[in-house]
């Protein structure tokens, strides 16, 4: 039995503890905010917070993160109105939205660690996050909107 | 000769090829010039629609009924039916919004229901071909005018005034005379009650009264879900007792299982059960190819069990396709005469006439679609009915497949059409819904099916690989007087029937035949080439190595003739007119009649303007910066694009600036259109960079981001610039999504070569700039 923390909530998993946590959250316990797109750390979809670090739950173990305290796009704020949410709407970020939720949470992670990006720190901080309808110019926008105050 | 078996029964390319008899009454009949240079030109300007779309000859045409789009709650609430799928264009925003505009409702008392897949109802919503604005601007804004009329007849009534005297305004229907006021929710009941007014007694609004239409002010009815990670695509509905699988599919179009060992899978935590899925010999339209599935309690147990399979595939005929050899093959195609598709005057004589021929050999790999969301679809077959929830582009077309794959009446099948996490083409085929139905029938549950990026990359419906060639001859004056065009690439038809060796229609008419420039000779022609994997629709289609291959020529001449680039397009698109194709035995132009739609050589030379003036075009550049431009009409719009690179000494290239002018028509969504464009640039850059899907042995060698990479944001265009070009009053309105990708990769290459003055001929870029 292995014990998670996932917004807050305490929880207990008897399955394989090599399960990716991407799974864990989407197929055991519902919370499907956070997405699947390839697997292999390479797109950013499914990034949450682990201790305040933006972490790939595809490639993340339940086992790893045990004692941890995971926060997923849904616990990002009780409201939805983390300053990033709030950026994204007012800069009309999203096409399909599909990766979104994996850029919001990657773009939370980079404003608890550096609260005011450059333009160079958001490209880079970013970069790991695909987006292929190709709105990185509001989701730059967005992040620097979040950082100077929505 | 391109065989299509069935073309009644056929979906997606069936239709192209009723278009394709239709549109033959699309005859010239010299409108003359249109256009003009008018930036300030009105949106909407007149009641009636002077247009026609091909919106009718699409399967189930059009449906203009406010019944079946409009409910009105007792609350005031206005539901309107979104029945087209949303893969990121805005379109469930943009439809629904135009009912709102015409029946005066209050947009924030509006909320957008999704429709199921059913044409009889809804009408066609196959979401494709950049049509939906297109093809339901019209029947929305009947929609919207009927039910407001429908509202104020109630009104009438309940007040015993004539009906001229109310008016319906921001979701109340008024009587200024009296000064009575009564909401839509007061008057839901009774307008029910009221008859559907004929289509022709409609009275439209006045575009100057829009509030919503052309305004770009509303943010897409799904933005707050999507921030907050409750928009539901595809995967991410679930039943009780729902079961989650993947499938190992063969790696070689057409191949077949030979045997599989499922011991080691079942033994991994979390694996149910190991079993076959039914496939189709290929060429088999959108049914699945077949494979081992595993079904597990969760995806990531399915996943793990199919790692463990052991199966021993047949690869069929297909097994020796090698990419290298393949490209070899159609470039030698094109040195060759073909298929005559379009030739005016007489291009060889001309070219043997000419002072100087220009060759330019222009190669294209297949490319995969990778939408952030692979295919996955949830299906629960139960009693002799199926419940299918899945990101398709085609809710009918999937209906249809799914009904005929299980043996049941289309009527026992419900296609529930979740958002789509990017579309591109891919999710016109339901193969993945038809696997999920299959496996919940067989197992007795709720299934899931889910694609890996692997699945998705290696079994998916490739764009086609191409090898364009041009000659252009040119007299001692420089000008350009005779143009062959040669295209060589597997066709889409060869995914419907076998032995399609030949584009169709729609594709030589995607920047081959209705290339748009004043050249007294003009050949192209379509030499043979023959599929080996699938191969479907990819954003934009064949105009993608079209346009490149065009207006790479165009950089090319201007190179030669040492002319301006942006004069020698201008030159060749010449005068303002509208283009003849008389030797062209079928135009297609879209599906759309060719009196609507003609190309206006006039608007083509508008967004060329637009652009070099809006971005700056003959700017002076650092060392190292160069500047690339050009032109495409697809899918009836007209854009233009400017690109400014700079390659470092190592060949690092960095996009500083793109300037992309469309022409679309009449318009209902600008910051939409905006974001379609912006992101077309990040698509071509993605394609012109990296794109390549090569094959050994028949089997796509790429899997993953790693080896088949997209654009990501620290290479992305610094900025980007999107110069809407007003329409004149009476344009309709054309496509948005797809015509902003074409002109990408060649504006780049262009300014590469004025960067650096090497020629790029053969896509990707990959290290072609490192030496």
């Amino acid at each position: 039995m292995i014990k998670v923390k996932v917004n807050g909530q305490q929880r207990d998993w008897d399955g394989d503890p090599d399960l990716p946590l991407l799974w864990y959250l989407r197929d055991e316990i519902g919370l499907t905010g956070t997405k699947f797109a390839c697997g292999q750390a390479l797109c950013g979809a499914c990034t949450v917070i682990v201790n305040k670090q933006a972490i790939r739950a595809c490639v993340t173990s339940v086992s790893d993160v045990v004692d941890r305290e995971i926060t997923t796009i849904e616990g990002l704020h009780p409201t939805g109105d983390h300053a990033v949410q709030k950026a994204w709407r007012q800069v009309n970020v999203p096409q399909c939205g599909f990766c979104q939720t994996g850029q919001i949470m990657q773009a939370a992670a980079l404003l608890m660690e550096n609260p005011k990006p450059n333009h160079d720190q958001i490209r880079e901080a970013m970069a790991g996050n695909i987006c292929r309808c190709g709105c990185y110019q509001r989701i730059e926008n967005a992040v620097h909107l979040a950082s100077t105050g929505v | 000769m391109n065989v299509i078996t069935n073309p009644g029964k056929l979906r997606g390319i069936e239709r192209r090829v009723q278009v394709e008899k239709i549109s033959r009454r699309g005859i010239l009949k010299g409108l003359g010039i249109a256009g003009g240079f008018v930036l300030a030109a009105p949106v909407m300007t007149r009641q009636a629609f002077a247009y026609k779309t091909g919106a009718g000859d699409m399967p189930h045409g059009t449906v203009a009924d406010p019944r079946v789009f409009v409910a009105i709650a007792s609350d005031g609430t206005v539901t309107i039916v979104a029945h087209r799928a949303e893969m990121g264009t805005g379109v469930r925003t943009s439809l629904p919004m135009i009912v709102a505009e015409e029946m005066e409702a209050d947009w924030s008392r509006v909320k957008v229901q999704q429709a199921h897949g059913d044409e009889v109802r809804f009408g066609n919503q196959d979401t494709d071909g950049s049509r939906s604005t297109r093809h339901y601007l019209l029947p929305m804004r009947q929609i919207g005018a009927s039910a407001r009329a429908m509202l104020e007849a109630a009104a009438a009534k309940r007040w015993g005034v004539p009906a001229a005297e109310v008016k319906a305004v921001n979701h109340e229907v008024v009587h200024s005379a009296t000064s009575r006021r009564l909401g839509f929710g007061e008057l839901a009941a009774d307008a029910a009650k009221e008859p559907v007014p004929n289509v022709e007694g409609l009275k439209l609004k006045n575009p100057k009264d829009f509030r919503y239409l052309g305004k770009g002010q509303i943010g897409i009815v799904d933005l707050r879900d999507i921030t907050v990670g409750a928009a539901q695509y595809g995967g991410d509905v679930t039943l009780p007792g729902t079961k989650y699988a993947v499938i190992a599919r063969p790696p070689v179009t057409g191949g077949k299982l030979k045997s599989f060992d499922a011991t080691d899978a079942m033994k991994v935590s979390g694996v149910e059960k190991v079993m076959e899925v039914q496939g189709w010999p290929w060429p088999s339209k959108f049914q699945p190819v077949g494979g081992v599935a595993v079904i597990a309690r969760n995806t990531g147990a399915a996943i793990k069990g199919r790692d463990a399979l052991k199966i021993v595939w047949d690869d069929g005929a297909n097994g020796k396709y090698e990419s290298t050899a393949y490209r070899t093959q159609i470039e030698e195609a094109a040195r060759k005469p073909g298929l005559v598709v379009r030739k005016e005057g007489d291009v060889d004589a001309a070219l043997k006439g000419a002072d100087k021929v220009i060759v330019g050999e222009y190669y294209l790999p297949h490319l995969a679609h990778v939408a952030m969301e692979p295919p996955v679809a949830l299906a629960n077959v139960k009693d002799g009915r199926c419940e299918i929830w899945a990101p398709v582009q085609s809710p009918g077309g999937t209906r249809e497949d799914v009904a005929k794959t299980l043996g049941i009446p289309q009527e026992n099948v419900t296609v529930n059409v979740t958002l789509l996490g990017g579309g591109f083409g891919r999710k016109s085929k339901c193969d993945f819904a038809i696997e999920a139905a299959l496996l919940s029938k067989a197992i007795g549950a709720p299934v899931k099916v889910q694609w890996t990026r692997e699945d998705d990359i290696r079994n998916g419906f490739l764009h086609t690989v191409s090898a364009e060639r041009i000659e252009a001859g040119l007299d001692k004056s420089g000008k350009v007087v005779a143009w062959r065009h040669r295209s060589v690439a597997p066709s889409i038809a060869s995914t419907f029937a076998p032995n399609a060796v030949h584009q169709a229609p729609f594709e030589l008419g995607m920047g081959l035949i209705d290339m748009p420039f004043e050249i007294a000779n003009i050949q192209c022609e379509n030499p043979e080439a023959a599929a080996h994997t699938r191969t479907g629709w990819f954003r934009a289609v064949s105009n993608i190595p079209r346009a490149f291959a065009v207006q790479s020529m165009v950089g090319e001449l201007a190179h030669a003739t040492k002319r301006d680039q942006k004069d020698m397009l201008l030159e060749l698109i010449g005068s303002p007119r509208i283009v003849k194709l008389d030797s062209v035995k079928d135009p297609w132009n879209y599906g759309e009649p060719y009196d609507s739609y003609p190309i206006d050589t006039a608007r083509l030379r508008r967004v060329v303007e637009v652009v070099a003036d809006k971005g700056g075009w003959g700017r002076a550049m650092p060392k190292g910066h160069g500047l690339g431009i050009a032109a495409h009409r697809s899918f009836v719009s007209y854009i233009a694009t400017i690109v400014e690179v700079s390659v470092g000494a190592k060949g690092q290239l960095v996009v500083h600036r793109v300037d992309t002018a469309i022409d679309c028509g009449t318009f209902v969504n600008p910051e939409r259109i905006e974001s379609q464009i912006e992101g077309a640039a990040i698509m071509g850059l993605s394609l012109a960079k990296y794109g390549e899907i090569t094959f050994k042995d028949g089997k796509v060698q790429q899997g993953n981001f790693d080896d088949f990479p997209v654009i990501r944001m620290d290479e992305a265009p610094l900025i980007t610039h999107v110069h809407i070009v007003p329409a004149d009053a009476d344009a309709p309105p054309s496509g948005v999504g797809e015509p902003g990708v074409p002109p990408f990769a060649p504006a780049l290459i262009n300014a590469i070569f004025a960067a650096t003055g090497k020629r790029i001929r053969a896509l990707p870029i990959g290290k072609q700039l490192e030496t």
